[in-house]
């Protein structure tokens, strides 16, 4: 099946195996490493992925991540983490992977009928 | 799973307005064309710092200079909001430079003519941006992932930009005389380049069709067009410009104005490289991407010694 799937290089998903490149088509040799950007918008919050950028190494990651996700007030706390670093999960083993949780719709309260005179629950 | 069936569950998931993400199975053709899409976006952005950088350090007063710093930071921020997101499409950042630098990638050819005076300012935040806005709000639902996420950004940024511009263009209308000739000498220069923004019409583009079917296009470059005249002419109305097309009317039966023919033969002339600045913009960035050589591989070396230096720390701690 795998021969059927485009690998790619690059993404704002990541995995060593795919950014050391099977293709082998692309020199980034001189490129300056890409990181994946997360922010919290404030405190409070998770920090959420807000986009990809190239810097030579972390410091200047958070510093080009300010200027670039930023400029609005939209942060208060960066993470940065070198894209191949990185690990996701395969799309296409999504139906397996979230299978268990389809057929336990008891774990939800809505499962439950119970009479409208009750209160506070 | 054969080939089939990707490609029929790629077609589900456009149909039913599902979004794809990069690790999913595209079409190849679907992946060219928004490589190409994205990355002449992207250059178009960043191309279009050129022309108005150009009048940073003659904006009339700090306020503007202020403004137009902050603009301009915005289009550098659109492009590299842009490269990332074709980057998720498996061509690299270099790759998409080369492809600008040697002319095989365009951008938008209104960045090709000159802003002669500060007018010009004001006329490209108000049409130029506002032709871009009408562009990609829409794509803001296109359906690959990451592109329509950058274009959220992107439109929640520009509409400053259009404003700004509007103003400007308020501002010199209500101004003395030769303001107010300034203001429409400058709305008579950019007004059919803007119109042209939208690209060739409908009939002539050959991508049109497709891209509507994999929703990377939610309108047709005539539709959109048709939409930005019918709400820049009452703009410009507003503050008594006029628009220069003798043909221009409001059509009570479309419900839209019609207007005079378009000078096909100046865009594809400008696509094709004979605008007025075309070498102008081209040789900025190559002077840029070559003179900054130096320091990207500079920041580079830099970071490989600081991480030798503290493996070896470690290496001698241990």
């Amino acid at each position: 099946m795998n021969q059927f799937i485009n690998k790619n290089l690059y993404g704002d998903y990541g995995d060593k195996e795919q950014a050391t490149g099977a293709s082998g088509t692309h020199n980034t040799a001189g490129e300056w490493p890409l990181w994946e950007v997360f922010i919290r918008s404030k405190a409070g919050l998770d920090h959420k992925h807000a986009g990809s950028l190239h810097a030579a190494d972390a410091q200047m990651a958070i510093e080009n991540a300010r200027d670039v996700y930023t400029r609005r007030m939209e942060g208060v706390s960066i993470w940065v983490v070198e894209s191949k670093n990185i690990h996701a999960s395969d799309p296409y083993e999504a139906a397996s992977m979230y299978e268990p949780a389809n057929d336990k719709v008891y774990r939800h309260p809505t499962f439950y009928n119970l009479p409208d005179e009750l209160k506070h629950m | 799973m054969t080939v089939h069936s990707f490609q029929e569950h790629f077609d589900a998931k456009i149909d039913n307005e599902v979004m794809i993400e990069p690790r999913d199975w595209m079409p190849d053709d679907y992946r060219k064309t928004l490589i190409r899409q994205i990355s002449q976006h992207a250059h178009s952005e960043i191309v279009g710092m050129l022309p108005e950088g150009n009048w940073i350090t003659r904006a009339p007063s700090l306020r503007r200079k202020a403004v137009l710093l902050a603009k301009v930071q915005d289009e550098g921020g659109h492009g590299l909001y842009l490269y990332s997101a074709a980057e998720t499409l498996g061509i690299t950042r270099d790759e998409m430079f080369d492809q600008l630098h040697t002319g095989k990638a365009k951008y938008s050819s209104i960045f090709n003519y000159p802003t002669l005076t500060w007018a010009d300012i004001g006329a490209i935040g108000w049409l130029v941006d506002g032709a871009a806005i009408m562009n990609q709000v829409p794509l803001c639902r296109t359906s690959y992932g990451p592109y329509a996420r950058a274009m959220v950004r992107v439109c929640k940024e520009e509409s400053f930009h259009q404003r700004q511009g509007f103003e400007i263009m308020m501002t010199l209308a209500n101004g003395t005389d030769v303001q107010k000739k300034m203001a429409q000498d400058a709305l008579n220069r950019w007004w059919w380049p803007s119109i042209m923004m939208f690209g060739p019409n409908d009939a002539d583009s050959p991508h049109t069709a497709q891209s509507m079917r994999w929703r990377i296009k939610r309108f047709t470059n005539d539709e959109l067009r048709q939409k930005f005249i019918d709400v820049t002419v009452e703009q410009a109305r507003l503050i008594g410009l006029t628009v220069p097309d003798p043909d221009l009317k409001w059509n009570e039966e479309r419900g839209h104005y019609d207007f005079g023919p378009i000078n096909w033969d100046e865009f594809w002339n400008v696509v094709k490289g004979n605008g007025p600045c075309n070498k102008e913009r081209l040789d900025a960035r190559k002077k840029a991407w070559e003179e900054g050589a130096w320091v990207r591989e500079a920041a580079l070396a830099h970071s490989e010694k600081r991480k030798a230096r503290k493996e070896n720390k470690e290496v001698k701690a241990a």
